[in-house]
């Protein structure tokens, strides 16, 4: 029977609903002790000494001078030390590490660190230290600027956004024959091993790691673990015995990635009947203070910021930018969010200054397959824009919802968005992303290093697998991911999760069949043995991409959305009470429709927390709102249901259609909020929409 | 440092644990008795992720002394054995994604009567965060459970 | 970085006798239902080493009437005020404060005790209490003394009480006049005020607010113009000199002024 498509029991087990679920702090290891992290109190400076003002008997004590190679956080780039040497450029930069297995002593001990500090840069618009720049041209934007007969100029703004695991970051490193294991809340436990393998050198070649259960990541799990890992492995070599690091939620919020800051211009040039003619955008990230993935964020920021529209003449500049800030990392989106809601915000804008409806504004320029994207990109028959506007616009009543909302304290608006699948342009062929299915005596094996978080990867893969190799449901086991047993089957980000290692895993299912040639997995073992099949990704061919000018086919595929939100603003407080959120989004075919529909409902929450609720208050250089009370996401009372509508438009190179998913739903509500506030009147350009901003913007009647 | 015997009903049994009468009720659960269903979030009573019962009323337990349930009874997760409806309902409605805040979340829905409605499910629960679900599919769950209808969406129209 | 526990001496009773006792031989920080100084203790921002812990003293726990008071005991929780029928119905207003403490975990241990010895200006019942001329009770091993809570603060979370003293009760005087309570947190639950107003329409009215000072304030010239009939606008345009609200990692000063004009209209229009 078959399983895709059908929302069949998951393969976690009840473990999660039972607390039998193991994360990283319940695990101990004989022995073991607890670290801490000693962390820079400047935004900018140098360490000019550090003392311990406790006894330092029972402690291991580690700084700098103990890593054994590079001291050098792999990822994009090299620049980010485990450990401060002497130049600090954050607060909250690991500068000292501390062992012992009195967690009352840790916490008691006291470290003081002197330093000649130095006057740091906060404003990324003033900073001249350029992580990286990019320049897509399609067309002349300058020479159809000048024939346009209107041009609408903007500027809008989003802010830092936290990602709020509930469970905050923890790695375990514990020493064994040989070697070293590494258990942790990783989304990627193959970057982990990159980072260590730079750290560590070839004097300790054996470094394995394996996600524990993990407590949500949205991003913030991609990158950060990786350091969190190296200092548990210090401290783990230094000591010989098991150390754990597990953040508290304030060291969480202030010293860990977050959404890159962004600052968007647009100047676009319309026809008077509102085609666009000329799309001239800019885009400015704050990176923060380390490279981290910033790069890539923006790469996905600018190759999204024109929007779902058609426009032969675009020109989009994105420049990612050092500040003395924690770095800002990975986060659900990848920089989409960002630059679409500038897109979407700006349309509206449009539809008010041309007079005309903005579903017709997006009518008249939604792309359709044979459109070519931004990058050049011609859409194929896969691209579902004007069926999600249209869909989302009629479900809601929208029209008849905005002509008679008008002139009250409730209102209503949309967004359309949509969001590249899997690593951009050529990063799927370079990564060479791998899956493996091994044969059981009753069944199957998956083993990739792809991380259940939530999102349901062992039961969407084992679905695929299911039905790839025809046989039960429950002869497909999962394994834990441990590097030392699974293939690298890419980092569990850029919503690839399901298209790419699920398309894998269906190549490896069919090949399995083949070889098992209507044998059972019993009557092969006894027959042949055991059999392993791996196979590599490999995209399609028609992929086109040129990593130096961005032009090509950034995506193989698209998912599509438009959200429709009602809300009511309270005249007086100016506090926003979303009603109703519409989720109109295709994404291929939903390989397990509830997890699917919770990957829409979770995001879009997450979405509407990014709107009216997230703020990040930085002060000299710090998260001033460390806090779960300060920092505020949106409880069961911020939130209304969401009604989501899931469209099929299946993507002939994804297992059984399939599309990703998981970023998309976080890059709609944002903008769908702010064009409701505008009908209302209120000139909104920036997020979070506090009630302190809503307020600065206009009345309410 | 000074231990005091707390003496407790954990789960239906008699508990004498050996700990500092300002020790956390969480981590005395978890690290004294084994229990690690029981979950910190933030450590300031925001989350929900570590509730348990006492006394059949929800509290967070990280920001509870131990001394105080001298005398109380106390229910974690591991108190329901795997047997409660709401625990496969959790599962099935996919109430739980990553998991980290359902223990915390069920033993809050414990508290709600036989019929709620909705707003009644959302008062309950709103002192437990969730970052995976936007909390539809916990309602889901919840309101089986009670074998209540379930509305499509919750918002006026 | 949390305090480390073996840091504090924590001692606990279940007799006021004795609690009062303790305090008057012993400098230690009452602690009830833990709400606050427990996030002090996981922050690591605790300047108290030394607690009594009263959870226990059952006989602070009751609401009642006395005489013609409603008399509520220091350790009745959020969650015990919004069921009690007595308070429904003398102080609804107070019922509404306490739904929106917090999720019902911290309604179930937070007391009304500690919401004033916290005294935080963001504190959601203070306003409440203030502008129905509740009295808190003061007891000590030797004495006991009623302060009217207008008199009982006297700066940023700095009161009258003496160490040796333990809020016992709170006594709140018949209301007379429609009761009116608005909170704007920094989200729909488990929110910190951002502004948050009482208010009981009579032929004197009556206003307080939080979040706008270092202590929770009556509005004096406020309701005096509110009494003396000159008009909402007039009103509010004293109001407008009266507080002076702050900026803070929640708010704008900007943003509360002006709400707070905002709600004192509002209260005006809905207890006409």
């Amino acid at each position: 029977m078959a399983a895709v498509g059908k929302s069949v029991a998951r393969k976690d087990g009840i473990g999660k609903a039972t607390g039998g679920a193991k994360y990283a702090d319940d695990l101990t290891f004989p022995g073991m002790l607890f670290g801490r992290t000693i962390r820079s109190t400047i935004p900018r400076g140098r360490v000019r000494s550090v003392k311990l003002d406790f006894d330092t008997a029972g402690f291991t004590i580690v700084d700098h001078r103990d890593v054994p190679a590079k001291n050098a956080v792999d990822l994009m780039s090299q620049d980010q030390p485990f450990l401060v040497e002497t130049e600090v450029r954050h607060m909250a930069e690991p500068i000292l590490l501390l062992a012992h297995e009195d967690k009352e002593k840790l916490s008691a001990a006291r470290v003081e660190i002197e330093y000649d500090e130095e006057a740091p840069l906060f404003d990324p618009e003033q900073s001249t230290q350029v992580f990286k720049a990019i320049d897509i041209v399609k067309g002349d934007v300058a020479a159809a600027l000048a024939k346009a007969d209107v041009i609408v100029e903007g500027t809008y703004r989003t802010g830092h956004q936290e990602h709020i695991y509930i469970e905050p970051n923890g790695v375990i490193a514990v020493p064994e024959d040989g070697g070293i294991a590494i258990y942790g809340s990783v989304q990627c436990p193959f970057y982990v091993i990159k980072a260590l393998r730079c750290m560590l050198g070839s004097a300790h070649p054996n470094v394995r790691v394996i996600q524990t259960e993990t407590g949500g990541g949205f991003g913030g799990k991609e990158e950060y673990p990786s350091i969190i890992a190296g200092h548990a492995v210090l401290l783990a070599l230094k000591s010989g015995r098991p150390v754990k690091i597990i953040y508290d939620r304030v060291e969480d919020m202030v010293a860990t990635t977050k959404r890159h800051p962004a600052i968007v211009r647009h100047r676009t040039g319309l026809t008077r009947d509102g085609k666009l003619v000329a799309m001239d955008v800019d885009v400015l990230l704050d990176g923060g203070a380390y490279v981290t993935l910033s790069p890539t964020v923006l790469s996905r920021g600018c190759i999204h910021a024109a929007g779902p529209y058609s426009c032969d003449d675009t020109r989009i500049q994105g420049r990612a930018v050092f500040t003395n800030t924690p770095p800002n990392g990975a986060f659900r989106g990848f920089g989409a969010p960002q630059t679409e809601f500038a897109v979407e915000v700006h349309m509206d804008r449009i539809a008010e200054q041309l007079g005309i409806d903005p579903v017709e504004l997006r009518r008249i320029n939604a792309l359709r397959p044979g459109d070519r994207t931004a990058t050049g990109q011609t859409l194929r028959d896969d691209c579902s824009a004007h069926m999600v506007l249209e869909e989302a616009v009629k479900r809601t009543d929208f029209t008849r919802k905005r002509r008679e909302y008008r002139g009250t304290n409730r209102t209503i608006g949309l967004s359309l968005f949509y969001h590249g699948a899997g690593f951009t342009g050529a990063g799927e062929r370079n990564l060479k992303s791998k899956a493996r299915l091994e044969l059981t005596l009753t069944g199957v094996r998956i083993a990739t290093g792809s991380t259940e978080i939530g999102q349901g990867t062992r039961t969407m893969h084992a679905q695929i697998v299911t039905d790839a190799l025809a046989i039960p449901y429950e002869s497909v086991e999962v394994a834990q991911p441990d590097t030392s047993r699974v293939a690298d089957s890419g980092p569990t980000v850029a919503s690839r999760t399901c298209m790419v290692v699920g398309k894998i895993l269906e190549e490896c299912a069919l090949e399995m069949k083949e070889k098992l040639g209507g044998l059972t997995p019993a009557e092969y073992y006894a027959r042949s043995g055991g059999l392993t099949v791996e196979r590599m990704y490999e995209p399609p061919d028609w992929i086109q991409w040129d990593d130096n000018t961005y032009l090509g086919d950034a995506y193989a595929t698209y998912g599509w959305g438009c959200d429709v939100v009602e809300l009511e603003v309270d005249p007086d407080t100016y506090e926003v009470r979303p009603l109703r959120i519409t989720a109109v989004q295709e994404f291929g075919r939903p390989i397990h429709p509830a997890l699917a529909r919770g990957q829409i409902e979770g995001g879009t929450a997450q979405g509407m927390g990014y709107a009216l609720l997230e703020r990040v208050v930085m002060r000299d250089g710090a998260m001033a709102n460390s806090t779960l009370t300060n920092y505020t996401i949106p409880t069961t009372l911020d939130m209304p249901e969401v009604d989501v509508v899931m469209l099929e438009n299946p993507y002939p190179g994804g297992p059984f259609g399939a599309k990703g998913l998981g970023e998309l739903p976080m890059d709609g509500p944002a903008p769908a909020v702010v064009n409701a506030l505008r009908h209302m009147g209120l000139d909104v350009r920036e997020i979070p929409a506090t009630p302190e901003l809503i307020a600065a913007c206009g009345t309410i009647a | 440092m000074r231990y005091d015997r707390v003496k407790f009903t954990l789960n239906g049994a008699v508990r004498d644990v050996a700990a500092p009468p300002a020790a956390r009720l969480i981590d005395v659960l978890r690290e004294e008795c084994g229990l690690t269903g029981t979950k910190e979030g933030c450590g300031e009573g925001e989350c929900g992720a570590c509730t348990v019962l006492v006394d059949g009323e929800p509290v967070c337990s990280c920001i509870v002394p131990v001394a105080q349930v001298a005398g109380a009874e106390v229910t974690t997760i591991e108190g329901l054995n795997g047997e409660h409806p709401l625990q496969k309902l959790f599962m099935d409605e996919v109430g739980a994604q990553c998991g980290i805040c359902t223990p915390g979340m069920i033993m809050a829905a414990l508290s709600l009567g036989p019929a709620p409605s909705l707003d009644d499910v959302r008062t309950a629960l709103a002192g437990n965060l969730c970052r995976c679900t936007g909390y539809s599919a916990i309602y889901r769950a919840v309101m089986k459970w009670r074998g209540m209808p379930i509305p499509e969406t919750a918002g006026a129209t | 970085m949390r305090t480390a526990v073996s840091e504090l001496d924590l001692r606990s009773t279940a007799s006021l006798d004795d609690a009062l006792r303790i305090l008057r031989d012993e400098r230690r920080t009452p602690l009830a239902g833990a709400t606050d100084l427990y996030v002090g203790l996981n922050f690591g921002t605790l300047p108290q080493r030394a607690f009594l812990d009263i959870w226990a003293v059952d006989e602070l726990r009751g609401v009642a009437e006395r005489g013609d008071a409603l008399v509520l005991g220091a350790l009745a929780t959020y969650t015990s005020l919004i069921r009690s029928p007595l308070v429904q119905r003398r102080l609804p207003m107070l019922v509404e404060a306490a739904r929106q403490v917090g999720g019902v975990q911290i309604q179930n241990r937070g007391t009304i005790g500690g919401n004033i010895a916290n005294g935080s200006p963001a504190g959601d019942s203070l306003p409440v209490f203030a502008a129905a001329d509740a009295v808190i009770v003061l007891r000590s091993a030797d004495s006991e003394r009623r302060i009217p809570i207008t008199e009982y603060y006297t700066g940023y979370r700095a009161t009258v009480m003496r160490p040796d003293e333990l809020i016992v009760a709170i006594e709140v005087p018949p209301v007379e006049g429609r009761q009116w309570f608005r909170k704007v947190g920094t989200r729909a639950a488990q929110a910190i005020s951002k502004i948050v107003v009482a208010g009981v329409r009579s032929a004197k009215p009556s206003v307080a607010y939080g979040s706008v000072a270092p202590t929770v304030v009556r509005v004096p010239r406020t309701e005096e113009a509110l009494a003396a009939g000159a008009g909402i606008d007039a009103a509010v345009s004293v109001l407008e000199t009266e507080i002076k609200p702050i900026d803070d990692i929640r708010s704008t000063a900007e943003y509360r002024l002006r709400v707070a004009t905002n709600l004192l209209r509002r209260f005006w229009a809905e207890t006409a």
